[in-house]
């Protein structure tokens, strides 16, 4: 018989459309982050760790990268004979398809999924935030409390509350009243979006409220289970959270690796953060070669000087190169003589020599100021920069382009320049 | 494919000195990220052979370790897999083995088990890309008994620890001389044969029926002359760890951008297993010229023309150069090391100094560590 205590979903499927041109092709989870990592990374390093060892992860944008990376689960110790890792993707069904509509609605469409473990618990995380959380304490607390529903929270500042989904509680941390981006807010409680519910009540809660369009954890299904009277607690954490969901929110939380003692740390030895990793040999740092204050990953080959920054696996920095407080994904290449100054250059791409980043003046972005801003300068995946050019600050630019797209042998600021027709 | 793979790893040599002193040759760490015995597995891999022995004997711990999990090597099969066999006492025997062909003699069953039509050995200790299937084809080509890989060393090389073969007509392998002093060729075999299976069962028993027990001396040399043994010359890197010297050499040949290019960015890879570190972070004060640096790093000094393991901890103010710092070393503020190996799990006090005077000098330190 097949019977796990607590099994987790792993909501996947989100664009995340304020990473701009980084989740153009790919899901917002599959984002590369902290070098040699990805988002998803995190939620699927804490699930082993915490002994949660059956999790589906739902998708439905832009899976490919999110597929092939997950595969079958081996990195994380995810290849399970009984349980591991699947896939969920939305499906046809005979009388009618759909899409994921919402949270609970994908959580609602694969029923079946977690009913052939037979769970006590289901955990419903979210794959787009960075920390580390021992999900089997959390479940502790649960089962402490008799709760039917554990909601983990944070304590975030009074000013700030108005942006999240706030949970009111008693002395007892049950949650009595809960606000969705209160205006005055009541508690400094943000919901992280980390739910354990009790198999039952979840399975109740979807069912009865099927018909419910785009039906959503926030929206519906904790209100109905608050209003049933089922004891709804809040589980306080206060580690190390952080929401990547901007580009700027995302370029922080990266630069705080590269402190001495950062507080989110990957150097601790009982808290793995596993990832697959493709390219395995050492890094070569050339006799001209500067790294300063920067995080590198495997198989990188480093000609140039690197200040500040964060760079993934298989990168190649030429000669006379000048990086700085930037992010560079894997298997890029980067020119002799280039200078780069808060740029975010995505995976595989190809800068030639001599090409200039985030110069020039600061203007606002042309099309989309609240995603590119910052003084940053974005780089989709693939893209080639043509030698000799130069791009202006809060800009970006995807695809292949050639010297004819930089009038004058620039790019100025602010501007966006996209040539992967509607690929956005 | 059509042949089954055994990799030899039992041996010790005690020119490694205090290197082996923690694990077998196999089991040294290469390149950074590496052991040696990744190379011949990962050629056993991407020639899709897929059910492959591991003879393991002297000091196999480390090895052992290393092969916990076949899957980095994608030995993970239903059909054939990797075999990792050590002596055991048995009805017919309770010796350790006392030869290569004894450590095969010793686990026939596996040969006879199997039913592909050809063996490929290698020795478990040599850094080298290979095709086996290429070799494949050109014993089947040349209808050889026995085809052994070669190799042409530099006039120069000293070829006393190794075997010699001088080749004649049509590839045909003439003379063998085990370890010579003076020798009469400076063509090395480099422990790769390809024969077929019957065939190698057939010597072996004959072997045992004779109490012979070295594949070398009691196979190719004796054999010579009666059975047709080729000699395939592999004409790119290969390096066999069996000194101090060599060890350090082969690993600093991979600061060599031709030697990197090679065996990391073409085609096929070479595998190991998987450690899960984190990015190698530097600090301000690092200063890394001519280097390669492993995952899991932190470096907060100079590093010169050196090679850094994963998960090495290095102080500030110190100086590393010319030197190999193996897996998970910490090195305390303001030290100074100068052509050394510096032992795995070594931990070194703040201010001490180490150089190897006119050769490459060993650092084993087991000192406390406190890890903050």
């Amino acid at each position: 018989m097949i019977k796990k205590e607590m099994i987790a979903m792993l909501l996947a499927g989100g664009q995340g459309s304020r990473l701009g041109v980084l989740t153009s092709k790919m899901a917002k989870p599959a984002v590369s982050f902290g070098s040699k990592y990805r988002i998803i990374d995190f939620p699927l390093s804490n699930c082993i760790n915490s002994g949660v060892d059956t999790v589906g992860v739902l998708t439905q944008y832009r899976p490919l990268k999110l597929n092939t990376h997950i595969g079958i689960g081996i990195p994380w110790d995810l290849d399970r004979n009984i349980g591991g890792v699947t896939v969920l993707p939305p499906y046809e069904k005979s009388s009618n398809s759909e899409w994921y509509t919402g949270t609970a609605n994908a959580i609602y469409q694969n029923l079946e999924f977690m009913e052939t473990y037979n769970p006590d618990y289901v955990l419903i995380l979210s794959g787009d935030h960075i920390y580390k959380m021992d999900y089997e304490v959390m479940l502790d607390y649960h089962k402490k409390n008799n709760a039917d529903v554990t909601i983990a929270v944070m304590p975030v500042p009074m000013e700030e509350a108005k942006r999240f989904g706030i949970m009111i509680t008693d002395g007892n941390g049950r949650i009595t009243d809960f606000e969705e981006k209160p205006e005055n807010p009541r508690s400094n409680l943000a919901s992280m979006g980390i739910y354990i519910f009790n198999w039952k009540t979840l399975k109740e809660a979807l069912v009865t409220n099927a018909s419910q369009p785009a039906l959503d954890f926030g929206k519906h299904v904790i209100p109905y289970c608050h209003q049933n009277g089922s004891p709804l607690y809040a589980y306080e954490f206060n580690g190390y959270w952080k929401d990547v969901g901007t580009l700027s929110s995302y370029w922080e939380a990266n630069m705080e690796l590269i402190d001495i003692v950062p507080e989110f740390n990957l150097y601790e030895e009982y808290w793995k953060i596993y990832t697959r990793s493709e390219i395995l040999p050492p890094q070569y740092l050339s006799s001209e070669s500067v790294t300063e204050r920067s995080i590198i990953g495997e198989g990188c080959e480093i000609y140039g000087k690197i200040y500040n920054s964060v760079i993934g696996c298989g990168v190649t920095i030429g000669k006379d190169t000048i990086v700085r407080d930037s992010i560079i994904m894997n298997n890029t290449v980067i020119g002799s003589g280039c200078e780069i100054y808060k740029g975010i250059v995505a995976e595989n791409n190809v800068i030639s020599d001599g090409v200039k980043m985030g110069v020039g003046d600061e203007v606002e972005n042309e099309t989309d100021p609240h995603i590119y801003n910052h003084g940053m300068v974005t780089i989709g995946e693939k893209s080639f920069i043509p030698q000799g050019v130069s791009i202006g600050k809060n800009s970006v630019v995807f695809g292949k382009t050639v010297a004819s797209d930089y009038p004058g042998g620039s790019l100025a600021s602010g501007k966006t320049l996209i040539k992967a027709g509607d690929e956005r | 494919m059509r042949a089954v793979g055994i990799i030899l790893a039992g041996g010790n040599n005690h020119r490694i000195r205090e290197l082996t002193t923690k694990r077998a040759t196999c089991a040294l760490p290469i390149a950074g990220s590496y052991r040696s015995i990744d190379f011949a597995l990962s050629n056993m891999s991407n020639a899709h052979i897929n059910k492959v022995a591991v003879f393991t004997q002297y000091n196999a711990g480390s090895l052992n370790e290393h092969l916990s999990s076949s899957k980095w090597w994608d030995f993970g099969r239903k059909q054939g897999g990797l075999f990792v066999i050590t002596p055991s006492v048995t009805a017919e025997s309770n010796a350790w083995y006392r030869g290569t062909a004894d450590a095969i003699a010793q686990n026939l069953s596996f040969l006879k088990s199997s039913h592909e039509p050809y063996v490929v050995i290698s020795s478990g200790d040599c850094v080298y890309k290979l095709d086996y299937n290429k070799l494949l084809e050109y014993h089947i080509d040349k209808k050889a008994d026995i085809t052994v890989v070669c190799k042409d060393m530099p006039s120069d090389f000293n070829l006393e620890r190794f075997g010699t073969v001088k080749i004649g007509k049509d590839d045909r392998i003439e003379e063998f001389e085990e370890k010579p002093v003076v020798a009469k060729s400076n063509t090395v075999s480099c422990g790769i044969y390809v024969m077929r299976r019957r065939l190698l069962i057939e010597m072996i028993e004959r072997c045992i029926e004779e109490d012979r027990y070295d594949f070398v001396n009691d196979v190719l040399v004796r054999y010579k002359d009666m059975k047709h043994i080729c000699g395939y010359k592999m004409t790119y890197y290969w390096s066999n760890i069996a000194s101090v010297d060599d060890y350090f050499r082969t690993n600093m040949d991979f600061l060599r951008p031709e030697i990197r290019d090679y065996f990391f960015k073409q085609y096929p890879d070479i595998y190991s297993k998987v450690d899960d570190h984190p990015p190698a972070k530097y600090n301000v004060g690092a200063a890394v010229h001519n280097s390669l640096i492993s995952c899991g790093c932190i470096v907060n000094s100079v590093v010169e023309d050196s090679v850094v393991f994963k998960k090495a901890y290095i102080g500030s103010n110190c100086y590393i150069k010319n030197s190999i710092v193996l897996n998970d070393v910490y090195i305390g503020d303001n030290t100074h090391i100068e052509n050394c190996i510096v032992e795995s799990h070594s931990t070194i006090r703040a201010n001490s100094y180490y150089k190897g005077e006119g050769g490459i000098q060993i650092v084993t330190e087991q000192n406390d560590r406190y890890v903050i």
